[in-house]
């Protein structure tokens, strides 16, 4: 049997009085690329440092690489990106690699390869002997995933990994994920970034008031393809488009639901041959957004799930 | 623990200090102190001389001028020791550069440990270059040179070791100036009680002087001065002052005998207790 790189059942964490994770049921596979998303104050930042053993939980129950968690031995095989760091500013880029080579236990003769290859896939190959403290938060932000790459880790954990990158950043970060992914690693992806997440993840969790109010592939959450074209000028007989999936009139909109969305430009093609004039036309599947948008704020108004 | 480990965040520790201005900043003002000392031991003696005091009065004065110059150093060294390493894990820990670090497979233990060796390493080195460089200029201008140079130096650097082992400790636990802050106050507090339980023990109240003594077995620096003391001051000195009286003998730069190899002991395993309690206050925090 396969792995997990996470697991964990009605994970929870108080701070006295405060609940920061209520309960949490996650599973990362092998090699999968899962995103976690909530609101600010959900839980996600909690839910990491459980993960990695920074703080204790409380209740539930957890395992990383096999491994409950906190475990030493599981670490070795965890690279980590916190959302709120800085690296020692008087140190240089390799320098910061080798202390964390150092901690992890990279081998010597593996080390000077590892670093190469882990900056010049964040593009700092060519800064590796300048001070970080004069590197810009982007840079850092490269660094930092750099540092959580080193020694090729089971599992990645990117606590906000692109918060403070430039488009073209973001862009290499979702190669570097890619890359990653390629070579086998489990990436947890914690961000704001929706965009971000629904490009690059394998399965995505919804996090809210410290607990999972959604969960499953972008498939599953956000349901089938659809396509609404506003358009007059049809002939009562639609069979040319039967085809395509079933038809339905929505709103004044004509809708194909479900409907695959490769095919949509030649499902518009035969309503223009069929003599029909197009307004608009909206590819109306739901978006990571709106979904989440729906589960957060139907959350707060439902109260506590 | 795993001394692989230790190593490297001592390393770290070494490079981080010696990069920063701080300690260069110290350096000079340690060489700086160093000068005028030596400029004024120097105007001192000419003049003295000039006056008609003869060597053996001399020597005497010379030898408790060094004593108030180590006074002086200890206390520098003992705020160096304190604000140096009071940050040393707490402002890792305020700007979340420690999160990166204890993700890793080690014990936080492992980077407590490191911290003060590396922490150790520069107090003591320091201690020892500027007090030798103390008492080097005052033999050059003087020819005064105390009976136990090695011994002086040796519990100057203890003490700061001391100092240092607490700010470290209470930093584990305490934002960094907090930690420095208390760490101050034990220190002030320690030479204190230390003159107040030998103004007891010499007039003979008994219950201050068991006070004063339980204190210095909580906050040993003041019992480590007097080692400092004692390695400074010449034979002499020692027999007039225990024919001075009680009230000469409660002088609080005045030792008559170097500390007890027990109290000694004990202030090394105060050391290891202490480093040992901020251990476990850090490896208990939730970060």
């Amino acid at each position: 049997m396969t792995e997990m790189a996470i697991e964990t059942r009605s994970l929870r964490k108080a701070y006295g009085s405060t609940i920061a994770l209520e309960s949490l049921d996650l599973l990362v596979g092998a090699g999968e690329v899962v995103g976690l998303l909530g609101p600010n104050g959900a839980g996600k930042t909690t839910a990491v440092k459980l993960l990695l053993g920074l703080v204790r939980k409380s209740g539930g129950e957890g395992a990383v690489l096999g491994r409950p968690l906190g475990d030493r031995a599981a670490r070795a095989r965890i690279g980590y990106l916190p959302e709120l760091f800085r690296y020692q500013s008087w140190l240089t880029a390799d320098e910061v690699l080798r202390l964390h080579a150092g901690l992890a236990g990279l081998p010597w003769p593996r080390q000077a390869a590892e670093f190469d290859r882990v900056l010049g896939l964040v593009g700092l190959a060519d800064r590796r002997h300048d001070r970080v403290g004069g590197f810009s938060k982007g840079m850092q932000q490269r660094l930092g995933l750099a540092v959580a790459l080193l020694g090729d880790p089971a599992l990645v954990v990117l606590d906000e990994p692109t918060s403070a990158l430039d488009p073209v950043g973001r862009d290499d970060v979702r190669s570097i994920i890619r890359e990653a992914q390629s070579r086998g690693t489990a990436v947890l992806l914690n961000s704001h970034l929706l965009g971000e997440v629904e490009r690059l993840c394998d399965r995505v969790v919804i996090v809210n008031r410290g607990s999972v109010v959604a969960a499953g592939t972008l498939g599953e959450l956000l349901g089938e393809s659809a396509v609404r074209i506003r358009v007059t000028g049809l002939p009562a007989d639609l069979s040319p488009l039967a085809p395509f999936g079933p038809l339905a009139e929505e709103d004044g909109w004509l809708a194909i639901r479900p409907v695959d969305t490769e095919r949509i430009p030649e499902v518009v093609a035969t309503v223009v041959s069929m003599g029909g004039r197009v307004h608009a036309v909206d590819p109306a599947r739901q978006t990571l957004e709106e979904l989440f948008l729906d589960v957060v704020r139907g959350g707060e108004r439902g109260g506590r799930p | 623990m795993n001394p692989r480990i230790v190593l490297v965040v001592a390393q770290l520790t070494i490079r981080e200090i010696t990069r920063r201005r701080i300690l260069w900043v110290l350096a000079v003002l340690s060489l700086a102190s160093v000068a005028l000392v030596g400029w004024g031991v120097d105007r001192m003696v000419s003049l003295s001389r000039e006056n008609g005091v003869n060597a053996y009065e001399l020597e005497i004065a010379v030898s408790q001028i060094l004593i108030l110059i180590a006074f002086m150093f200890s206390f520098v060294l003992a705020m160096s020791a304190a604000f140096l390493s009071a940050p040393a894990i707490a402002s890792d820990v305020e700007t979340g550069t420690v999160l990166a670090m204890v993700a890793r497979p080690m014990h936080r233990a492992d980077l407590v440990v490191g911290r003060w060796l590396g922490l150790a390493l520069i107090v003591s080195v320091y201690a020892a270059g500027s007090g030798l460089l103390a008492i080097g200029v005052v033999r050059f201008i003087s020819d005064y040179t105390p009976p136990s140079t090695a011994l002086a130096l040796a519990f100057l650097a203890f003490q700061a070791v001391a100092v240092m082992t607490l700010a470290l400790a209470l930093g584990t636990r305490l934002p960094g100036i907090a930690a420095g802050a208390v760490t101050v106050v034990l220190f002030g507090l320690g030479w204190f009680t230390g003159v107040l339980g030998s103004l007891s023990n010499a007039f003979g109240v008994r219950s201050m002087a068991g006070l004063g003594d339980a204190f210095r077995l909580l906050m040993p620096t003041d019992g480590l001065w007097r080692g400092v003391i004692y390695g400074l001051e010449p034979s002499q000195v020692v027999i007039a002052t225990q024919q001075g009286g009680r009230l000469a003998a409660s002088n609080p730069f005045f030792a008559d005998a170097p500390p007890p190899m027990a109290f000694t002991v004990w202030c090394a395993v105060w050391i290891v207790l202490v480093l040992a309690l901020g251990a476990w206050l850090f490896q208990r925090r939730e970060l």
